[in-house]
């Protein structure tokens, strides 16, 4: 049969999932799109930040001191509960996933509310770190203030520090709304183990914001902590 | 409209042979691949006209042979012109042991050259033929770029470093300075000459005392030292609480991190502006900053007698 | 052998009438056209600018314009022509259009996401246009620091957010193309029987993907620098201006592949057409098209060879800036032995095609004197660079879109247009540039440097060639806005498939229904299978 010679191929579908789009053939097809497509949002993500780690490690090349500095006036604490609260929402949020994936509707929204939970946790205790900065004009701008020779490195750093956690959080706050999203159409039984293709997509989206803290915490908190720790 | 036309630069200085020659040499061998392709092209596109629509071609789909010699030869070619390319790149950047040293600012919309006898010029330039000059220089504000096209030489003038090019003039004349980088509203206003004089000239140019302020650069150096107080840490024996100077320019400096740095004129500079971004190992941190306290002028004053502190006395001024 | 298309009187365009079935439309074919409108009026509106400048230059002296707004003209020109036409020209507005009907799919795989790019590049295209009416930028389109983050006192906020946004545009559009062509494929559309099109735009899409978050990242970090001033670019705050150079050639240099490789796409897929031929080397052509996106990604530094970067680092970027040269010239040989033994039909979009063959050829090459360290101090920021980018971008990259434009024209409005007039169109563009680009390599090596509002007196005879050349050049392109118009209305039907070319797209009627096949097609053949054909063999 010669090429573009246009067979009538057949339409094996009786009656369609609602969820399928009418471009695709079947549901498969529609999945593995938008899999792939979630994909490789994630890797735009990845150069994203790469552009702002990449301005970090040569600036933290260039100053190692004022970097040693800026990091100390973190606070470790604060940071590293965020840590844990964001490991433990990407179980929560692997267990919503999964039961997605077994038809458990129920448990499936209390998953995504817990998610939602320790997602808004991170982001009160981040607001109460920049609150923090702000008053100790540590915030990079006309206003920035620190004793000592020098005070124009770690102001980079600050700059950088609140870019990178800036970007972070405004990924978390985009990724509570997606939760939300997520959670009224569990509440609304619009998943089944058929199609759940949403709740997997949110879940790797949420995960590489977690990855991306699991990145951000060691580079901005533990700046040369080594011989202040004993 | 047609006064001084040209369809070729003025050669002036050594480097400009060699840029030309690779030049040409590399229009010749381009030249050849695209009168072959256009050749090939016309000639197949009359040969094998065909305005029916209704035929179809040859069914040719490809040829490993011609794939791989057509990948393998202009990638062979292109290496002999990188390496030829790369030989003339490092005559162009690696300038000859003894140079004329000039100094120079870039400001928004001039250039400022300062030589070590203490003359001051504004865009212009007075250096004497056949001798190897370097003008280093850097930027008060935004990035400019020092090209003078006869000598084909061209860099960067970034804000807080120095760059350098180095040319050695062949001919007497008067040679374009263009500013080539972007710098704002009269970016095209920012253009000077240099003046390529015999040495004779040049002799009577320099103590013609055009512009002459303040004496050489190593008396407006040595004036700062004591002034800046300098001098107070530096102590020549190297038990002051900064490290000795002399000797220190072009020798290898360890910080206090373990890495070493080669101390030229940029570390120079970088230690006086910014002190606190590289401590000598064994010193404390305790410079202060002189950022804002001296001009582009005294700082390049100032390592031109940091360059004169050689032991044993002081070096040949590199001037004479 | 032709297959008969049974006409439907109803297509995409005229199934629904109303504004906003089409500014609410997610039919990729309707979306492309509403990129070809935006484009098209940043084409011309860059054009505008381009010709004030030339206009200026024809005298040495500043007389036409002040310093100050020829510095914002040429500003806007490249602002406008790179991020509002280049990058999204044959990508979007071609892409959008034929893909999904090349590899016989209903749609792109987000049609939604596909509006939205729409959308954000439109929105983008008017920040930009209103930081112009508020008086425009004079930054240059490279918004080098620390002139754009201290210096400059034009709109550099609103042009940075607007590009800013325009990048999420096509960072989506290289995203769903990505998706599309592996997921969306007809049954029997293997990779290797791909038209070489779909090959480009996946090579594009990869760099899209890649690359367009760095300059993202990069334009945020300089508008807060210029808002807070934060030092992160500021030498005297410790800040380094040329990591900003760095940052901004990684994506910027990928993103002159980005302009290059689709009409690369289109001239394979008009010269297999004209030539009623296989392409040459098919995979070799697919193949070099990736090769240039990653290779691509590893020479940005080649920009930056008087900016201070280490000698060293200068050689291993000028070597990858020769090796990234081999593909390009790889298809250029492709394209040439295709023409052998072909039987060639000399139609408008040929003559584009032959067009850019003789214009990217010198592009090209003039790149090697350019990636050659010891010529490359010399004729760097001069009117070298200008004319060798100018090579590339406009004498390959415009004449690559026009050439598919002239090709799918049928196909997307269902009239043909007057052939002699594109022929006339496509020589006066060819003439017109070579005399507006030709002298500007001389003016570069006399070292006439870029952006000057006022030059030096020797340089006149050639500029005011160059000057010349853009009047025909100016020409040239306005000619195609009239018997395109024309042939919306009077054009001869072209019927499904005029140029008796293979592709799917053109097994459907012209103009494609709103679902693009009456059925799924079914692929059983390669690309290129005009031998195949039961006609006589030349």
């Amino acid at each position: 049969m010669p090429n573009g010679t246009i067979a009538a191929h057949e339409e094996h579908h009786g009656h369609h999932h609602p969820a399928l789009q009418h471009h695709f053939q079947d549901l498969d097809q529609q999945h593995e799109a938008a899999t792939l497509g979630m994909w490789l949002f994630l890797v735009t993500e990845v150069m994203f930040f790469g552009g702002l780690i990449l301005a970090y490690t040569l600036y933290r090349i260039w100053y190692p001191t004022a970097w040693a500095l800026g990091s100390e006036e973190l606070n470790i604490y604060l940071g590293g509960f965020n840590t844990i609260v964001l490991i433990g929402s990407s179980l929560t949020m692997a267990l919503a996933v999964r039961s997605a994936q077994t038809g458990a509707q129920r448990a499936t929204v209390g998953w995504l509310l817990f998610t939602i939970a320790l997602g808004l946790t991170f982001l009160v205790v981040k607001f109460f770190e920049y609150k923090e900065k702000f008053e100790l004009h540590h915030v990079p701008g006309p206003n920035f203030q620190f004793e000592g020779p020098q005070s124009p490195h770690v102001q980079i750093f600050f700059s950088l520090y609140f870019a990178l956690t800036g970007v972070h959080a405004l990924h978390m706050i985009i990724g509570v709304g997606l939760m939300s999203t997520l959670t009224f159409m569990a509440y609304r039984k619009r998943f089944t183990p058929e199609w759940y293709t949403p709740v997997e997509l949110g879940g790797l989206y949420w995960h590489f914001v977690d990855i991306v803290w699991i990145f951000l915490f060691p580079l901005l908190y533990l700046v040369d902590r080594s011989h202040h720790i004993i | 409209m047609f006064s001084g036309f040209s369809l070729f630069p003025t050669q002036a200085s050594t480097l400009a042979p060699e840029v030309d020659n690779l030049y040409l040499g590399i229009v010749a061998i381009t030249a050849f691949f695209a009168v072959v392709v256009v050749i090939f092209v016309v000639y197949f596109a009359i040969k094998y006209r065909d305005d029916t629509g209704e035929k179809v071609g040859a069914p040719i789909t490809g040829s490993m042979p011609l794939e791989l010699g057509w990948s393998l030869i202009p990638f062979f070619i292109s290496i002999g012109i990188f390496v030829w390319a790369s030989v003339v790149f490092f005559h162009i950047v690696r300038a000859p042991d003894q140079t004329l040293d000039i100094y120079s600012t870039g400001k928004r919309w001039m250039w400022r050259f300062q030589h070590i006898d203490g003359q001051r010029e504004i865009n212009e330039l007075h250096v004497p033929v056949g001798r190897p000059v370097r003008v280093v220089f850097t930027s008060e504000d935004v990035l400019h770029d020092l090209f003078i096209p006869a000598f084909r030489v061209k860099a960067d003038a970034v804000p807080g470093r120095y760059s350098a090019i180095w040319f050695e003039p062949t001919q007497v004349g008067q040679y374009h300075i263009f500013c080539a980088e972007y710098c704002g509203t009269r970016h095209s206003g920012m253009i000077g000459t240099v003046y390529v004089m015999e040495q004779a000239d040049y002799q009577a140019w320099l103590s013609g005392g055009g512009g002459l302020t303040g004496g050489t650069m190593l008396q407006q150096g040595e004036a700062l030292f004591t002034q800046l107080a300098c001098v107070t840490c530096h102590l020549p024996d190297g038990t002051g609480r900064g490290p000795s100077l002399v000797g220190v320019f072009g020798s290898t400096v360890t910080l206090d991190n373990g890495s070493t740095v080669t101390a030229d004129e940029s570390y120079l500079r970088e230690s006086i502006l910014t002190s606190q971004a590289k401590t000598v190992k064994g010193f404390e941190h305790i410079m202060p900053t002189f950022q804002g306290l001296i001009n582009e002028d005294g700082v390049a004053a100032l390592i031109e007698y940091i360059k004169s502190m050689q032991a044993g006395g002081n070096r040949v001024a590199s001037a004479q | 052998m032709e297959t008969t298309v049974v006409e439907s009187p109803v297509n995409y365009i005229n199934h629904k009438h109303t504004v906003a079935s089409w500014l609410l439309t997610y039919d990729h074919k309707r979306i492309g056209i509403l990129y070809l409108i935006v484009v098209s009026t940043a084409f011309f509106l860059g054009g505008i600018f381009a010709a004030l400048i030339r206009l200026e230059l024809t005298t040495p002296a500043g007389d036409l314009l002040s310093a100050d707004v020829y510095n914002r003209m040429f500003t806007m020109h490249g602002v406008t022509m790179v991020f509002f036409v280049l990058v999204p020209a044959v990508p979007a507005v071609l892409g959008n259009f034929a893909m999904p009907l090349m590899i016989g799919a209903k749609d792109v795989a987000f049609p939604k996401l596909n509006l939205m790019s729409w959308y954000i590049f439109t929105i983008g295209f008017l920040f930009t246009v209103t930081s112009m009416i508020l008086g425009g930028v004079d930054t240059g389109w490279t918004f080098y620091t620390p002139y754009s983050s201290q210096g400059s006192e034009s709109n550099v906020l609103i042009t940075g957010i607007g590009v800013f946004i325009t990048g999420f545009s096509s960072i989506l559009t290289g995203l769903n193309f990505m998706v599309t062509i592996h997921r969306m494929r007809a049954p029997g559309m293997t990779w290797f029987r791909l038209p070489l099109f779909i090959w480009a735009l996946y090579a594009t899409s990869l760099v899209m993907v890649l690359g367009t978050p760095v300059i993202a990242i990069t334009l945020l970090m300089l508008v807060f620098e210029r808002g807070l001033h934060l030092g992160i670019f500021d030498p005297r705050l410790g800040g380094d201006p040329v990591l900003f150079q760095h940052l901004f050639w990684f994506y910027s240099h990928p993103a002159v592949y980005i302009m290059i490789l689709p009409p690369m796409g289109v001239i394979s897929e008009v010269i297999a057409c004209f030539s009623r031929k296989n392409v040459f080397g098919y995979s070799f052509v697919a193949f070099s098209s990736l090769a240039i996106a990653v290779f691509g990604f590893l020479v940005w530094a080649h920009h930056l060879f008087v900016a201070g970067i280490s000698p060293y680092s200068a050689l291993i970027f000028s070597f990858l800036s020769f090796a990234v040269a081999i593909p390009s010239a790889v298809k250029t040989f492709n394209w040439t032995a295709t023409l052998y033994k072909g039987a060639i039909w000399w139609k408008t979009p040929m003559m584009f095609v032959f067009g850019f063959l003789g214009l990217f050829l010198i592009g090209g090459l003039t790149g090697l004197f350019l990636a050659s360290l010891g010529l490359d101090i010399h004729l760097t920021d001069t009117y070298f660079v200008v004319a060798h980018f100018h090579y590339i971008m406009v004498g390959g990259a415009i004449m690559g879109y026009f050439a598919g434009l002239h090709f799918w024209w049928p196909k997307m409005t269902g009239r043909m247009y007057n052939d002699t007039m594109g022929k006339m169109a496509a020589l006066l563009i060819f003439v017109g540039f070579n005399l507006t680009f030709g002298p500007q390599f001389i003016l570069g090596y006399l070292g006439m440097p870029r952006r000057y509002h006022v030059y030096p007196p020797e340089f006149q005879v050639l500029n005011v060639l160059s000057s010349a050349g853009a009047s025909i050049l100016a020409v040239g392109y306005v000619l195609p806005l009239f018997y395109f118009l024309y042939s919306l209305k009077f054009g001869e039907k072209a019927g499904a498939n005029p140029w008796k070319a293979t592709g799917l797209e053109w097994t459907t009627q012209s103009p494609p229904l709103a679902e693009n096949f009456p059925a799924t097609p079914i692929v059983t053949e390669g690309a290129y299978a005009y031998s195949k054909r039961e006609m006589k063999v030349a």
